[in-house]
Parts: C-alpha cells; structure tokens; sequence
C-alpha cells in the first residue's frame, strides 16, 4: 500500500518535472556539474548509514511489538559493547571519508579560484543594485543591467559587490553563488558549457523588491559570438552611456527594472562604487 | 534547629554556584564585546586610533583605584566571616566611595572624548570603545546601587543570612568585575597605546 | 512626549487590520468572560503569582500553543501568497506585508513556540526527575516566564502598533540598519527577542544550577535519567550562547538608537560580523531545542519499550560530544560569505562530525526496543515519525555540509526544507510525544488515543507533503522568501502541493485541539492513575495530581531508573512526615515582566521619559525583593498537613 503511494508520488513527480527546468540537476556549465557529482556521491555515502537504520527501525519495531509471542523480552538488556563499537565505528569511517572529499572538493570548487583554461576569462564586475543587477565589462567597456552576457566555453571572473543592502548571486544552471556586500568585492569563476539562457537570481533578502530581483545569463556560442555582441552594443544607437549621474539614478530602488545595454561607462565605476563604502576613503572626503 | 542550618547552607552553596554560572554568562557577554573591539579596533574611518587619544595615566589610575577596592572589598568578606559588623560596614563604604571614584574618572573620559568631537558616532572603533568600557562601567554602577541597598541593610537589619549570601556573591561580582577590567586595561588601553 | 508613536502608527492594509481586530476580539472574550465568571483573582493567586514549577510549566506551554497558532497563520499566509497570489498582479498581502510575515513566522515559531514548549516542559518535568522539590531559584523561574510573556506581548503589539521586521528572522545588516529599515520593524525584533532572552539566559542559568545541587540524594551524574542530561546540555548550550545573542542584539540597538557604528556599512562598520556573531548564538540554539527532543523520545521510547534504555553511557557521551560540537560549526550557515577553502572545509567537515553522535542515538533508541514489549501508544508513533523524518533532514543536512553543495543550495528552498525537517521533524513531534506521554501526570486522566493518532498521521503527511516540494523547488532554483515568480517557471503546481500539505497540518493541529477538548469532556472515563504507563524514573512516583511539594520523602536513590527498580523490590513508602518549606507566592515576576514590556515598548517608539521611568520602577522592584529576608518569602507546610495531602492524592493505603 505504502510502496503504491511512493511509486504514485515518484510518478507523480516525474511527469510534473519532465518538461521543466530543474536547474541544478541540469547543469549547463563545469561547476554545477561537479556539483551534482559531489552530491550524488554524498548521497549515496548517505544511503549506506540510512537504508540499515531505516531497516532495523522496521523490523525491530514490529518483531518486538507488545503482543507478538514469539518475540523474547528481556527488561534488563541494556547494552552491547561490539554493536556500540558498531555503530561509532561505521558512522565515523563514512564521515572520514566524506571530510576528505570535502576538504578536496571544497578547495577545487572554491568560488575565489580561477577555472584554468587555454582560453583567456572573461572579467565581469557585477554590483548588487536594489532590485536589479548591473554588469561592467571591463575589458570592452560596455555595461547590461539585469542580462548578463557570456561566451561558452570561456571562463568568467566574476567580482561581485554591492551598493545596496547584502544580496547573493547565483545562476543555479552554471553553479555556485556568492554573497554581494558593500565596500568588498566578492570573486566567482563559472563556465557556460553549453548555449542558452539561464535565469540567475538574488538569494539574500534586500528589501521589498527582493523577489523581482533576477536576471537572464545568456550563454552565446563562442567568444566571436560574444565580441560581436559587444560590438553590436556600441554602435547601436539605443545604448545610453553610464556616466555617475546615470547610475546614481539607475541606483535609486526599482521594481521590474527593463535590460538595459550601455556602450560605456564612467571609468574606474566599481572602484567608486566599492570605495563609497571603505573607511579610509571616507576620511580622505571628508579631509577636502 | 540544625535542619535549619543545613537548609541554610544550602541555600548559600546554591546561591553562590548560581552566582558562579552567572558570572560565566556575563564573561560571554564580554567576550563578546571584546571580540568586537578587536574586529573593529582598526576601523577608526580616518578618525583618530587608540594611540591618538588613550591617556595611560589616567587609565592607570582607575586600575589602581579598582584594585584597592577589590582589597576593601575582601576585607568586607572577612569581616563577614568574623561576624564584624562594623568592619563589614567601614568596608563596605570604602568599596562604595572608590567604586564613585573610578565611575568619576571614567565618565570624565568619556566626557573629553564627546567634547573633543569623538563620540560614539565617529567611527566603528569609536563605537566599540564606549560599549566595552561602557559596559564594564554599567556594571560598576550597578555593584554599587547593590552596594548602597546592602549597607542600608547591614545597618539596620545587621548581619541576617540573606544578608550574608549577598554580600557573599557581591563580592565574587565585584573581584569579577576588577578582572575584566584588568583585561580592558591591557587590551584597550596598554595595546591601543602601543600600536 | 510620545516619541515617534502617533495615529499613523495604526495598521493600515485590511489584512493586518484583520488580524488585529480577529486577536483583539479574540483578547476581550477572554477578558470579559474572566471578568463575568469572576476568576481574576483565582488566577492572579493560584497561577499567575505562583512560583510553583508545574503551574510556571503548563503556563509556558499554554502560551506557546497560543503563539503555535499564531505562527500556523502566519505560514498559511506565506503558503497562500507563493500558491495563490505569487504569480497573479494583485495580492491582499503586499511584499511588505509579506516580508514582515515570514519574519514574524520564523522569530515567533523558534522564540515563542518552540523555546516556550521546551522551557515549560523542563519546568514540568526535571524537578521532577531529579527528585527534588523546588528548581534552584523559585522566584528567578518566575521572573524568567513573565520576560517571556513580555517578549510574546511585544512582538504581537508590533501587528496592532507600527510594522515588524521585514529583514528575516536573523535580521542581517545593513538591511536591518536604520538606513534602509527606518521604521519601527525592526526595533519591535530586536526588543522583544532580548526581553525574551534574557528571560532565556536566566532560566538556563537557573536549571544548571537546579541540576548542580538540587538531585536526590544518591543520584550521580551517571544515575540521572537521560532526559535530565539532554536538559544539562541544552542549559549549557542556553548560558554559552545566549550571552552573545544579548551582547549581538544589544549593537545593532546602539547601531539603531545612538548612531553607533558596529554593523553600517559606512564609518567602519562590519556586517559581516553581526552574520559571525547572530550564528555563534544561532546554530547552538537549534541544539538548545532538539536535546531536549532527544531526551524526551529516550524517556518514552524506553518506557514503552519496558525496558532499559540501551547504550546509556553512549548516550550521555553523544549529548556531551553534540553540546560542544555545536559551537564549532556556526560558520555553516554562510560559505557563500567568502572565506576561504580552509575555513569551510573546515567547518564542513566539524559539521559532517556531528552526525556522529546524532546516528548514535538513533541506534541506540532503536535497540532499545530490541527484546523489549513495545506499546505503539501515540507517543511510540510520534517517535517513529520522529525518526524516519529526521533521518532524512540528517542526509539532507549532510548534503548542506559540504561546501561545495552549499554553494549551490544555500538560501535555495532546499533548506527552508532542510530546517523545517529538523524543526518539525525533531523538535515537534518530540514535545508532541512528551506533552501526550507526560499529561496525564499533570491532568489525572490521559489524552484520547484515537484523536491523537489521527492528528499524528495528518502531521506527518502533512509534513511531507508542505516540504518535500520545497525541496524539488530548491533544485528548480526556486529561493525563499519571494512574495512573487515568474507562472512560466512551473514552480506553480508545486507551491500548490505545499499549500496542501499545509492544510493537511492544519488538519492535524485541529485534531490535537479537539484531543484536548475531548479528553477534558471525557475525563473520568480516560482518568488513570499516577503510574499509567508503567513508567522508570522518579516523576512517576509522584501522587496525581502532583503535590505542591512533589514529594513527601526525599529517600535516596540506588539506581538509575530510580522508580522502576523501586517498584521490583516493592519498597514502601514511610508513614512518617516532616515539614516542607516553599516559596510564598509573589507577583515581582509579573512585575518584572511588566515593566521590562514598558520598557521596551518606549524604546522601541523613541519614548524616552517612559523608558526611564519603567527603568526605574525595575530597579524599585528588584530593590524591593532583595530586602525581603527568607521568612517572608516561604511558606511551611506542617508535616500534619503534608499527611492529610498524602493521605487524599494517594488515597487510604499510602
């Protein structure tokens, strides 16, 4: 009967996810995919501890129900040496196990390191607005809010920070997030594996337009691709120039903010941006 | 009658192992605060460090103070356990009188700093400085409030066992408080005045 | 003269006016029937000035069921909102409105829920255990129920005056700094939690030193029962954490008030370390409410068992490892901050470590009903529930551990899951197993079984049915705390489900309250005598009801389940009495709680003068009972009188 309702669930499930996007187990890029990895193996680990637990509760439970005559019953019985051994035995083996492989991935999968790569990574500074994302180019000068453009296969350096209250970015299709906070600039390395679009959001709450604040991170072919992007966005006309005063206003809270492209901006921004909040820099005004 | 007795120490042994736990709670509070201090002790925001305004002698001063009423302080406890009631009570107000002292110079401080256009609000290290010292002042203050209500006590009821346990655990929160003041002094006062 | 407080402080949306004028109707029928049945007085001398632990116990949990209930609201709304309005342009609830809901939802169900439930049950039930007759500190006790209740009063005033904090129940800056949390929200959070924690501390402080020096005479360290140990190590947990929560909250005031600098962004401020420092109280206090958990599922599991509980030195060892554990792991809670590979694999692995003893106790309660006679009553169900749902937050937990996963799941509704697992999973249907299984101690008659089981199934299925979509949400990509999603993400169908599973719950809490309500109807046919279920430790040789004075002899214990080894070598019990001393009922602790309620109250709204003055009133309170001396404060009862009352709860025989 039990077994009916899981299989119904399970089934369930599986038709209502089937032609959805369930981000992390689909990942498009070589962090999520490790990701999944590692879990599924931690999982599994896992199993080996539940699936005897799950076991013994069962059957112990129902032989030695109150009523069941064939069942011994011994009030006095209070402890078993080698089962106690066992039991802390087991559990501790699995998890030295498990501590090698955390201190291993953790390193590997450390957001601060750089992806190696033949192919020169692409830096995208990305600052936490309230409640939209805006991405700098450094290396081609233009600027999106709320889209963030990437060629497959390239790695990006992302340096994220924030002019607004903590937020967090994540693209769970590409892997890992990071915390966004003033006055520091947090780093993460993703690689798009494969094209497409992929929703990234904030996970840290940040006021009230908190849920509107995600974005599209669109993963074009290759790296031409990508130039001819950067390209497209300095001759098209529509491209406004991000000047302080255009981001002080761009800076001001909104809700459902439109993508937007600029073909430049004002140089040395994400260092404004940051220093606005870092101590020493705050004398140095107050000293003119 | 000797139930009574027992009864009595008992509630004393209580009283003093619950004043113990306490005293470790309020070591945490502490702690905490001076985990504070040192995350925050550089961030002086370009206002001025501890090396700028800190003055050691004066620091030095309240130490002393402090510690000498640890010492008056003692001398109440033994005058407590010999039944001296009048010991009890010159003790007690020589802890008091330099206990209002070392409040004095402290809020002085406190004082020249706000004067001299560094508050609490200038800057993160600032902010730590007068919530740490500030604290261990709040206690101070608070001993000797207890103080005062005991010695009203002591002298018109004399040496009652409730009495007693108070005194007791007064005394264990006053060596406490002079030992986290040790601590600020080194920490804040002798290391900022180094750095 | 009245601070910031002014008409515009009144609510405004028709949802809160809603529930002000549903709680405050709710409030005046309660206050009208008192004053028409003429209990006030009844209650001011027989519960609310009593210093009696069992009453301090039934009143903490009567409180926090109310606030269950109010915390149930809040997560139907949440549900509403995310399976109903998330996806359509209008909403009743607003994202404001929203944010400060599930602020309010999780603050309340953690501080006022489950913090509540737990301290009155160790209120009910350690004395108890440790045959004793009095906790350490009567009056202490008292003074800290009513911070409690003032904290509780606190955070409901926030619905009818002002707003409540909309920045989650940790509250991070700079998002709870005044420059973009300016209103009262906030301050409402930081005042009732430390009124209420301090409450906390004091009753911590108050319990170790009750289990230091008040055990019956013979009973060791290692003959204590084991709840009472899950008690020392959640009290421990209690007087190392709680400090730092006071000291954390207490910046974040001075940040609030006087322009302090700990937590802005600007003048040298660091966020970071209010994160630090809110989980160095934060993760110990998911252990300060699971060991008791843990304690009361090894007490019943063993009792309906009849049998010894297997592996006690192991358990007591694996309560000692998880209570120092707890403090190396707080970092968990935020890898994505940055800190680099060592640290999180540091704190990973510490994590990972505390799984150890956890499964440890697993095993051993599960061999604890090897060979024995095990009574599937509700409470032996709860503890099923209890450990398949549990197990499974463990893995999922474990997952969290790793830092490279977390990367991945932090902040996703995968562990909104994961701690609703742990919470309910754990943390309830271990207090619903105790308060079943210890009821009719307290009550003479015991809870309907059919009703408490129909409530244990709707729960649990409920449970699964709320949280496993959050889970299969999380791996969508689906974050908390959003008011509003995109309809084309799909996520829709499952917040459904959610909500469903919600209602399932609700389904249950409805049969728990009809439980109750049947059983008090029907109470001479479930009455029951002192020993119902044939129990091991010292609470169950207590008459029913309980005697003020808990017990007439204070013979000395030989073994470890005390009343169980008592009753096979059929000791009985003398004849002879003396007299007892107890505390005299006082009102300082309602006092107390009164006045720090003013106090906050006038900080909160920038009521200065008020604040002072209820400062003041404070400091004449305690002023005040300090100079009583000891023979206005007890009371003896005579030892004629301690036979008379022998003689009606045990009736002629004893």
């Amino acid at each position: 009967m039990s077994v009916l309702l899981v299989v119904i669930a399970c089934l369930g499930t599986w038709l209502y996810l089937h032609d959805k996007n369930v981000a992390i187990l689909n990942p498009k890029g070589i962090i999520a995919s490790q990701q999944v990895d590692l879990m599924a193996f931690t999982l599994i680990l896992s199993v080996i501890v539940v699936v005897p637990v799950f076991t013994m509760l069962g059957v112990i439970a129902w032989k030695y129900r109150e009523g069941n005559p064939k069942a011994t019953y011994e009030p006095d019985h209070e402890g078993s040496k080698w089962l106690e051994v066992a039991w802390w035995g087991i559990p501790i083996v699995i998890i030295a196990i498990l501590s090698v492989v955390t201190w291993i991935s953790t390193h590997e999968l450390d957001p601060y390191k750089p992806i190696a790569s033949d192919k020169k990574a692409v830096k995208v500074q990305v600052v936490a607005l309230q409640w939209k994302w805006l991405f700098l180019y450094p290396e081609y000068g233009v600027a999106s809010v709320n889209e963030l453009k990437m060629p497959v296969g390239v790695p990006v350096n992302f340096e994220i920070t924030a002019d607004s209250p903590m937020s967090a970015f994540w693209i769970p299709n590409l892997g890992s997030q990071t915390y966004a906070m003033n006055g520091m600039s947090s780093k993460l390395s993703l690689r798009a594996d494969k094209e497409g679009s992929y929703r990234g959001s904030n996970t840290n709450i940040s006021g009230e337009g908190y849920a509107d604040m995600h974005f599209q991170a669109v993963a074009l072919k290759d790296q031409a691709a990508f130039d001819a992007w950067v390209a497209d966005v300095k001759q098209d006309d529509a491209s406004a120039y991000l000047d302080q005063d255009t981001y002080d206003e761009l800076r001001k809270p909104s809700k459902k903010t439109p993508v937007t492209q600029y073909d430049g901006y004002a140089s040395g921004l994400y260092d404004t941006i940051m220093h606005k909040y870092m101590p020493m820099d705050h004398a140095h005004k107050e000293g003119h | 009658m000797s139930e009574l007795i027992e009864a009595q120490k008992a509630r004393l042994y209580r009283t003093t192992i619950g004043f113990w736990v306490y005293l470790m709670t309020d070591c945490l509070l502490f702690a905490s605060l001076f985990a504070t201090y040192a995350v925050l002790r550089t961030a002086t925001a370009g206002g001025p460090g501890a090396a700028d305004i800190f003055e050691l002698p004066l620091a030095l001063t309240e130490t002393i103070i402090l510690l000498v009423s640890s010492f008056t302080c003692g001398l109440m406890l033994l005058g407590l356990q010999a039944k001296n009631r009048r010991q009890v009570i010159v003790a007690m107000a020589l802890t008091y009188a330099l206990g209002v002292a070392f409040l004095a110079i402290e809020i002085g401080e406190f004082a020249k700093f706000v004067a001299e256009g560094h508050s609490w609000q200038q800057s993160a290290f600032l902010s730590a400085f007068f919530t740490l010292v500030g604290t261990h002042g709040l206690h101070i203050l608070f001993g000797l409030l207890w103080l005062v209500v005991m010695l009203v006590v002591v002298v018109r009821r004399g040496l009652t066992p409730k009495v007693t346990r108070q005194l007791t655990i007064f005394g264990l929160f006053w060596h406490f408080l002079d030992l986290v003041w040790i601590f600020i002094f080194t920490v804040v006062y002798l290391l900022g005045v180094a750095s | 003269m009245f601070g910031r407080l002014g008409f515009d402080a009144l609510p405004h949306d028709p949802v809160t006016i809603g529930g002000v004028v549903g709680g405050g109707l709710a409030v005046l029928g309660v206050v009208a029937a008192m004053t028409y049945f003429k209990k006030w007085g009844w209650l001011w001398r027989n519960w609310l000035t009593s210093l009696d632990p069992k009453k301090i116990g039934i009143m903490y949990i009567a409180v926090a069921v109310i606030m269950l209930l109010r915390g149930l609201a809040d997560a139907a709304m949440l549900r509403a909102q995310q399976a109903i309005f998330a996806t359509s342009a209008s909403s009743p609830i607003s994202p404001d409105l929203f944010q400060q809901v599930f602020s309010a939802h999780g603050t309340i169900m953690i501080f006022f829920v489950a913090m509540g439930v737990i301290f009155g049950l160790i209120n009910l039930i350690l004395p108890l255990q440790i045959g004793a007759r009095d906790v350490a500190f009567p009056l202490l006790n008292s003074i800290s129920f009513w911070l409690f209740v003032a904290g509780m009063v606190l955070i409901n005033v926030s619905l009818a005056l002002g707003e409540f904090s909309a920045a989650g129940w940790l509250a991070y800056p700079p998002l709870s700094g005044l420059e973009y949390s300016p209103g009262t929200g906030i301050d409402y959070w930081i005042w009732s939690l430390q009124i209420a924690g301090v409450g906390s501390l004091l009753s911590g402080v108050n319990f170790l030193v009750t289990i230091f020096t008040m055990r019956r005479k013979g009973m060791t360290l290692m003959k204590m029962p084991i709840f009472v140990w899950s008690v020392l190590g959640s009290m421990l947990l209690v007087a190392f954490a709680f400090p730092i929560l006071t000291a954390t909250l207490a910046m974040l005031s001075l940040d609030r008030t006087l322009g302090m600098h700990f937590f802005t962004s600007d003048l040298g401020g660091n966020p970071m370390m209010y994160v630090n420092l809110i989980w160095a109280w934060g993760h110990p206090e998911v252990y300060i409410l699971i060991l008791p958990a843990f304690g009361i599922f090894s007490e019943i599991v063993a009792t309906y068992s009849r049998k010894k509980l297997f592996g006690y030195k192991s358990m007591v060892w694996a309560i000692l490892a998880i209570t120092v554990l707890s403090f190396t792991v707080w970092l968990h809670h935020f890898f994505t901050m940055g800190a680099g590979a060592n640290v999180n694999a540091f704190f990973g692995i510490m994590t990972m470590i505390i799984a150890i003893p956890t499964g440890v106790k697993v095993f051993n309660w599960i061999f604890t009903m090897y060979k024995g006679k095990v009574s599937f009553k509700t409470p032996m169900l709860w503890f099923m529930g209890f450990a398949v749902t549990f197990t499974i937050g463990g893995v999922t937990g474990v997952l969290m551990a790793v830092p490279g996963i977390d990367y991945q799941m932090h902040n996703s509704l995968f562990l909104v899951a994961h701690f609703h697992n742990m919470i309910i999973g754990g943390v309830l249907f271990g207090v619903f197993a105790g308060i079943t299984y210890w009821w009719p101690k307290f009550a003479g008659f015991r809870l309907h079984e059919g009703l408490g089981k129909a409530a244990f199934w709707c729960w649990l299925f409920g449970f699964w049915f709320a949280f496993i979509p959050l889970y299969i949400l999380g791996f969508m990509g689906a974050v908390r705390r959003l008011d509003s999603y995109d309809p084309s993400l799909g996520w829709q169908g499952l917040f459904i489900v959610a909500g469903l599973g919600v209602m399932l719950i609700l389904l249950g809490v409805f049969f728990q309250v009809v439980q109750v309500a049947y059983s008090i109807w029907k109470r001479k046919e479930l009455a029951v005598g002192s020993d119902p279920w044939d129990g091991r430790t010292l609470e169950w040789a207590t008459s029913t009801p309980v005697a003020e004075y808990n017990f007439a002899h204070l013979d000395a214990v030989q073994d470890r389940d005390a009343f169980w080894a008592a009753k096979q070598s059929k000791t009985k019990a003398s004849t002879k009495f003396t007299d007892i001393a107890l505390p005299k009922n006082t009102g300082t602790g309602a006092y107390v709680g009164a006045a720090a309620f003013v106090i906050g109250f006038a900080v909160i709204w920038h009521i200065w003068w008020l604040a002072l003055l209820a400062l003041l009133v404070l400091v004449g309170i305690v002023i005040a009972s300090t100079l009583r001396e000891d023979e206005d404060t007890e009371m003896i009862i005579t030892a004629a009188e301690v036979a008379a009352t022998e003689k009606r709860l045990r009736g002629a025989g004893a």
